[in-house]
């Protein structure tokens, strides 16, 4: 992520008639964090409170499909979580990336799970390998690892080999 | 019931009345229609499903942690191993994505031949689907037939790559060499006598009563639970949403190719089988559209410091030698970002994730994988069906327990 990205006024600016981008602004531009347009893929960062309401106003702007949830843990940096949402408009044919940012000190967000069913799967690995906790998931319980298990594989603290 | 932890695992079970009537029922891990190891908890009154709870990972060999630790050009023999039935797809997706991250430009010649071998790999897979699918029905012919093609196409693969399974083919920046002499020739020997196969299999089942019976109106998926669901490809397709990423966000070339996306609005295992069907017709024709056109020209970018040298030029030229040397010891940079490349596998819609933080080594790597959402939705499909008409539903969303593995 080079400096010489275009910034979010910018992205704003040029991609003002982009049908997520319009309704995000439209929405509560303020909740819009960031926003960047890099290899042909727009990424929007929302303010943590705010992913449901964001996910709802991109739903209804056209983006039906949830592709996935899934996480990058950018230890040791604070905030250290960043949550990424792949989202799929069929009738607009093409996909976006909505980013959330969580700290590691209270690592829990609210599910979208009332917004799109399918992200009871992605919430409940995304829990399992890292340890994010998402509030209101239906069921928030590991789903690859054991129950008993302890730690979260994917976090970048924990070891590739050998024992723990 | 709980779980080890004393969590219960299905709760608010079923109607007053009937509780004292309901067992629960453990299908799989190794029931032979769950096709490796998922494990069923299913909740039946008698012989109806009142709940069905999928139990994943059983697996885990902790791809995506072992991805982190390797080089960019590492990685691909790995993402051979996460749906066996097509290696090249998953090889495809990440290539593509890496490329996208390098901002890569790849030679005609090796795009149409990922094309070709992709339909191929689709065909493979749809066969085993096929053959699987009937005998869990209980039709057992159609699965010695569609053995014997799958037969012939990983000999082609054997062929040009060396294995029948795990391929590892595509690379970063093309393929891995120029295919052999003959290979098309015996791509158009196979694709010649194929379709009349497929004729062959639509005719022992598609009039079959048993199986009609044993498909029809079973597994019922609307439109709008599939999509809130998560479910892509045949499945979604059969419930009447027309979307293909070959067609509608077309990546490596198939924007050149003339092909229909089968639809069906039966919305049942039906109506699974017959896209599915449809599909490999139209798998034929993209091969046979790419063999008549297929471009000239070299199959690796010109990338010295990214793609590996020939071996002749490795022997003969000092530049070669050093690059060659580097790529092996140290890998190669890729500037920092993140993509995402969604591809449409033979299960539905396929995404890999890559973050790169500038070094070479990826910073982390996630796989979408279509047998894992779509596993979301068998329930929906189950629910209030008999015990019997699990198996089929499960054939129908053609599930591979490897990719479900993270």
């Amino acid at each position: 992520m080079s400096e010489t990205l275009p910034d979010k006024e910018s992205v704003l600016r040029e991609m003002a008639n982009h049908p997520a981008v319009s309704a995000i602004a439209a929405w509560n531009a303020e909740a819009l964090t960031d926003a960047r347009w890099d290899r042909n893929e727009l990424t929007l960062t929302i303010a943590r409170e705010e992913i449901v309401a964001a996910a709802r106003t991109v739903q209804q702007a056209g983006y039906n499909f949830l592709e996935d949830v899934t996480a990058v843990d950018w230890f040791p940096a604070i905030p250290r979580f960043q949550i990424s949402y792949h989202i799929v408009s069929h009738s607009h044919k093409e996909r976006i990336r909505l980013r959330v940012l969580v700290d590691e000190a209270s690592p829990s967000l609210e599910t979208i799970t009332n917004v799109w069913p399918s992200a009871n799967y992605y919430e409940r690995e995304v829990f399992d390998l890292f340890g994010v906790r998402f509030d209101g998931h239906p069921n928030m319980r590991r789903i690859m690892m054991p129950e008993d298990w302890s730690g979260h594989p994917l976090r970048k603290d924990y070891p590739v080999e050998g024992y723990r | 019931m709980t779980d080890v932890a004393g969590t219960p695992i299905l709760e608010a079970p079923v109607a007053e009345g009937s509780k004292d009537q309901t067992m629960v029922l453990n299908m799989g891990p190794q029931h032979p229609s769950t096709h490796g190891v998922l494990r069923l908890v299913l909740e039946i009154d008698g012989e109806i499903v009142n709940r069905l709870y999928p139990e994943i990972g059983y697996l885990h060999t902790g791809i995506e942690k072992t991805c982190e630790a390797k080089f960019y050009q590492q990685v691909v023999p790995l993402t051979d191993r996460i749906d066996y039935l097509s290696p090249m797809h998953n090889n495809l997706c990440y290539c593509l994505a890496v490329e996208k991250l390098l901002e890569l430009p790849i030679p005609d010649k090796a795009q149409w031949i990922r094309v070709l071998l992709s339909e191929l790999t689709r065909l493979n897979s749809h066969l085993v689907w096929l053959g699987t699918h009937a005998m869990d029905i209980g039709a057992l012919t159609v699965f010695l037939y569609t053995f014997r093609e799958r037969e012939d196409i990983l000999r082609i693969f054997e062929h040009v790559s060396g294995q029948r399974m795990m391929t590892s083919y595509f690379r970063i920046g093309g393929l891995a060499m120029e295919p052999p002499i003959d290979f098309f020739d015996r791509v158009k020997a196979f694709i010649k006598t194929f379709p009349e196969k497929i004729d062959e299999y639509s005719n022992l089942l598609t009039g079959n009563p048993i199986f009609v019976n044993r498909l029809q109106n079973v597994g019922h998926l609307s439109a709008e639970d599939a999509i809130a669901l998560g479910v892509t490809g045949p499945p979604l397709r059969a419930s009447g949403v027309d979307f293909d990423l070959r067609r509608d966000m077309p990546y490596s070339s198939y924007e050149k190719f003339q092909f229909d996306v089968p639809v069906s609005n039966r919305c049942d295992v039906w109506g699974r089988y017959q896209v599915r069907l449809e599909e490999m017709r139209q798998s034929v024709r993209i091969i046979n559209q790419a063999l008549a056109g297929m471009p000239e020209g070299p199959v690796k970018a010109d990338a010295p410091k990214i793609v590996l040298p020939d071996r002749e030029k490795m022997k003969t030229q000092m530049e070669s030698l050093i690059h060659h040397f580097k790529i092996v010891t140290e890998g190669f940079a890729v500037p920092a970002g993140e993509v995402y490349q969604g591809i449409e596998s033979s299960r539905g819609q396929m995404g890999y994730y890559i973050v790169s933080d500038g070094t070479a080594k990826p910073y982390r790597v996630h796989m979408r994988n279509p047998s894992f959402a779509s596993l979301q939705a068998l329930e929906t499909m189950c629910q209030g069906r008999m015990l019997a008409d699990v198996v089929a539903v499960i054939g129908s969303i053609d599930v591979v327990l490897g990719e479900i593995d993270r």
